[in-house]
Formats: C-alpha cells, structure tokens, sequence
C-alpha cells in the first residue's frame, strides 16, 4: 500500500484534472483555467523566489516575452500564437544570463529593488517600442485558422493543456527538490555566505534556477497570450504581473511544492470574483485586498499557509525556517 | 544658455529628489530596511496639497508642514504595527511587507480620487526669475531652496546633536545601544516619522509644478532608490549629491530624447551602476 504522504499529491491532480469538468458554467471554467495558469508562473517564481531566496519583483519581463513572441509571430509573420512559446523560452535564456550575473552580486532588499527596477525598464521600453504594437499592444487570431490556432470558445482545452504544463512544472521541481541542485538552492536561500562557504557555487546555481524559472515563465505568457489573444505593456509587462507570482507563492508557501498551486486556488478566485462583482479590474478593488494580504502574511505568517498546514496536520514535519 | 538652463532646471528638481531620499537613506541606514512604499509616501503628501488647496484654499505654507506632520505620523504608525514586527523576520516577510503597503497606498487611492490626474494651478506660487538670460519659476526655486534647507537640517540632526548620535548608535548597533540606555524602538519610530516627514515635506512641494496623480509613487520609489544607490546607503550628503546629479541627467535626457524616455536614462543609468559599482558611486563595499 502507499504511503499516505506519497499518495496525496497524486490525489490532488485527480481532483485538479476532473473538477472543471463537473461544471458546465463557463465563468467557473475560465476561472479554472486562470488559476492553474497562475499556479505555473508562481511555481516558476518559487525556483528561483522561494528555493534559492532571491525575491525576484522583475519575473514580469519574462511574462512579457513569453506574451509578446506568441503576438508578435502571429501579427507579424502569421503564424500560429503558440509558434512563439519556443522562441520565449530561448529569449528568456538570452534575458538571464543578460540580468542574472550583475543582479545576483546584490543580496536581499538590493536584488528585489534592481530586479524591479529592470522590470520597470523593460515596460518603459516596451511602450516605446513601436515594432510591437507601443502602448497599444497586440492583438492574436480573431478567427482560427486552423487547430493551430489554439482558439477555442470554451476553456476547458485551455485548461488541459495548462494543466499538463504545470504537472511537468511540479514533476521537474519535485526531482530538483531531491536532487544537489535543490540542497544547493536551499542552501543558498537559508544563508549566501555560509552556502559558499561550504563549497555551494552560489553564482552559477542561482543562474541554474533562473534560467528554470525565466523559462517557465516565459512559457506562462505564452500561453497567456494564447488563450487571451490579447497583450499590451501593462498586460504583459507591468509590475503587477510580477506581485502577482510573489503573492501567489508567498500566500500557499515560498520554496514548497504545492504552496504556488495552493494560493493560485486561494487568490485568484477571489479576484476574478473582485473584478467581475466591481465592474472591471479599473478599480483597484482586488489590489486592496491583495496588498492587505500581503502585509498580513508578512506580519503573523511569513511561510504562508505552508507554515499553518502542520498546526491543523499532526502527521507533518514543521518545515525548517 | 539652454546648457545653464538645464542644470538649474535639473537642480531645482534634483534638490526635491535628494530630500525624500534622504528620507529613505534615513530609513535604510538606520534599520537596512527598504521601503518600497517610499513613492506612495510622497504621493499621499501630494494628495494633501491638493485637497489643502481645493478644499481649505490655502497655500503651500499651511500644507507643506500640514503634509510633514501627516506623514510623520503616518511613519510612526507603519513602523509600530507593521515593519517593527518584520523587521527580523525572515527577508521574505521584510521585502514583501513595505509592498504590500505600497500597492494598498496606491489603489486605494486610486479608489478614492480616480485614476485622474489633477494638479495645482501653476499661479499658486506664481512669478518667474529672469537671471541673465536663465529662467527660474518661482515654484520650482522654492522648492529646491526648501529641499536643499531641510536635507542639510537632516545632516546636521544627525552628526551634531545628541539624538542624532543615539539614532546613529541604535543603527550601528541595537544591542550595543541598549546596554548602554539608549531605547532602540522609539529611535526606530522617530527615523521613520522623519523619513515620513521628508517625503511630505517633497510631496507638499512637487505637487506645486508637478502632476498629481494615484501611480506617480511608483517612479518616485524607483528614483529614491537609485539616488540612495548612487549616494550611498546612509549617506544623506551622498543623498542629496546623488539627486542633484539625478535632477540633472533627467533634464538634459528630457531636453535631447524626449520627456517620455528620460525614465529609460535613469533607470538605465542605475543598471548600468549595478554591473560596475553595486556599493554605490559613493558607498563603501
């Protein structure tokens, strides 16, 4: 028999990959699809975020690239939107290894503040950029084309294919986690000077995980783009998308294998939810609630929900902080 | 000429720079915590310049103080209930705690007064100076002379009085300042109040030329920082360098690229400070 605490993450993606399906409505099947792709780019953050430490504010740019190759190949050259998730995923390696070596020499409070001031760069450069649609941004297929195109009117296609994104996302983190790579990262999280110390190559692994990471997402945008058909500076590479990730993980739990997953369930409901009882998301209303949460898990949780799960599970390890 | 006239324009802008980051330097020197609320900070002191102006219609020598005390008390309020929680907490929770402040400032704000931008009327403090050829608008100078007053007021608190020498102990060293009487939470709550009170004190006097409006925080947070990068953490002389030199690549980028890409030249500017300095142009290693 297997062991319960083998059993249950399998259970959890049963659960995940039958639930869309018992409802017909399809504003609960969007939702879903929203807060699976939500849940890979925050896993994405968490290798690099949560493992190593380095609370990354500019994941947005890789967003955007993903975002913007998909657009970008399909207005400009007519091919299919999905065609640019490749291209995304080479441009987000060429992207690290630009940003990673100058912005991983500062520690702390210094890498959030210089990852967010790139990030802000980028989306200055972006409106500027008139080859890519400016403040206007792009547009994807109005019509599809063929299976290609990705097009569908319900989201449960969608959904599927977020879903395998993320299973494959989980499957390569939950093998890191075990492997050198994740003790390094770990390492390196829990103290950079002792971690190097003790031999870790801080340098080289945190660019091993933010090349994981920028991939992942730049691969979230994609398929952002895909199922949106629509992205614009803000949309692609605004700050918030980088809150986004940082929240999502913070909330379910930074460097845990399901935390993203968990707050991607918990947070991204309640925004739809925000944004669709308010009128749009031009309020703000849901940014509120999201900064209140945020001040709140900082202030009495700072391992998010993670930290509360062996309180209510007497069978769980108390992770180490 | 128009080289003269940029540098003063930028020192003019640079002088407000240098004051609400010297308000940051304050806070990151003395705690090595950041506040990434900085901007929203300035923002909200703008807001209260304006309904100062449109709703009590009096003028920046009521406002200004008014916004200073405001934000005084609103530093004191953040650092008891929240950063003096997270502070030696794990860095998560002190990077992400100042943020979240940061998005609640300025969506709520947002909420309130609407995404409009609004502005004083340019004749509020009007007049404009015509010194051989260099203008000079009377806003903008009152303002740098303020800004400029007030950082070296900052300096001289902290280098020549004896509650500047305490503050100064409580950030070298908390424990040390303890044993030897010095009570290292209210020095903590009276460097935010006075960070506080510098971004009030800038945001009641850049609302005077500038628009107002519930995401100007954002590029004001991102300034803060490169100018304490660039002047060296704790430094308020570095500070208050560091914003002249800032005010002055921003006209001159204004001038020859355009108003919409002077931001790229900033912030390209500290990337580029990042590859080859990240103490800082004046900081230490």
């Amino acid at each position: 028999m297997i062991p319960l605490r083998r059993a249950w993450p399998v259970a959890v993606l049963v659960i995940l990959a039958i639930a869309p399906f018992l409802t017909a409505n399809p504003f609960y099947q969007r939702v879903a699809a929203l807060v699976v792709l939500a849940a890979i780019s925050a896993s994405a953050w968490n290798v690099i975020g949560g493992y190593a430490g380095q609370i990354s504010f500019g994941h947005s740019i890789y967003f955007g690239i993903g975002a913007y190759a998909s657009l970008l190949l399909f207005g400009r050259f007519g091919l299919p939107p999905i065609a640019g998730a490749p291209l995304g995923i080479v441009a987000s390696f060429v992207v690290s290894l630009i940003i990673g070596p100058p912005t991983f020499r500062l520690r702390g409070h210094y890498f959030s503040m210089g990852t967010f001031a790139i990030a802000a760069l980028a989306e200055i450069l972006v409106v500027n950029w008139k080859f890519a649609g400016g403040a206007i941004g792009l547009m994807g297929p109005a019509m599809p084309r063929s299976l290609a195109d990705l097009l569908f009117r319900n989201s449960l296609p969608y959904y599927a294919i977020f879903l395998a994104v993320l299973a494959l996302l989980l499957a390569l983190t939950h093998l890191m986690q075990r492997s050198r790579m994740g003790f390094y990262l770990r390492a390196i999280g829990a103290g950079e000077r002792a971690a190097e110390s003790l031999g870790v190559p801080v340098q080289r692994y945190k660019l091993y995980a933010l090349l994981i990471s920028g991939a992942f997402t730049a691969l979230a945008g994609s398929l952002y783009a895909v199922m949106i058909g629509f992205v614009d500076p803000e949309s692609g590479f605004g700050i918030l998308i980088s809150v986004n990730m940082v929240v999502i993980a913070a909330l379910g739990g930074v460097g845990t294998l399901f935390g993203p997953l968990a707050g991607a369930i918990i947070l991204v409901p309640l925004q739809e939810t925000t944004n669709a009882l308010l009128g749009g998301s031009g309020t703000g209303a849901a940014y509120v609630a999201y900064g209140l949460i945020i001040m709140l898990i900082a202030r009495f949780s700072p391992g998010g929900l993670a930290e509360l799960w062996p309180l209510i599970n007497r069978n769980g390890r108390r992770r180490a902080a | 000429m128009i080289l003269l006239q940029l540098v003063s324009d930028g020192l003019q802008l640079g002088a407000v720079y240098a004051l609400f980051s010297s308000g940051l330097t304050l806070i990151w020197g003395m705690m090595n915590v950041m506040n990434f609320a900085h901007g929203q900070f300035v923002m909200l002191a703008m807001y209260v310049a304006f309904f100062c102006f449109t709703l009590l219609k009096v003028g920046p020598a009521f406002f200004v103080p008014l916004a200073a005390v405001g934000l005084f008390g609103f530093g004191v309020v953040v650092y008891l209930l929240l950063v003096r929680h997270v502070m030696r907490g794990p860095m998560l929770a002190q990077i992400i705690s100042t943020f979240g402040l940061a998005l609640v400032l300025q969506y709520s704000a947002l909420w309130a007064f609407s995404a409009n931008f609004v502005s004083l009327p340019t004749t509020l403090v009007g007049g404009v100076y015509d010194l051989g050829g260099v203008r000079l608008s009377a806003a903008r100078l009152l303002a740098g002379a303020t800004a400029i007053a007030l950082t070296a007021g900052m300096h001289l608190l902290l280098t020549r009085t004896d509650l500047g020498s305490r503050m100064l102990a409580v950030s070298e060293d908390r424990v040390a300042a303890a044993l030897v009487g010095i009570r290292p939470d209210p020095m903590q709550a009276l460097a935010w109040g006075l960070g506080a009170a510098a971004t009030g004190v800038a945001g009641g006097l850049i609302a005077l030329f500038f628009y107002v409006s519930p995401d100007v925080g954002n590029s004001f947070t991102l300034l803060a920082f490169v100018t304490v990068c660039l002047g060296g953490f704790g430094s308020v002389p570095g500070a208050l360098l560091a914003g002249l030199v800032i005010g002055v690549v921003e006209s001159f980028s204004a001038y020859w690229l355009g108003p919409a890409t002077k931001d790229v030249v900033v912030y390209g500017l500290f990337v580029a400070l990042l590859w080859v300095r990240p103490q800082g142009m004046f900081g230490r290693a």
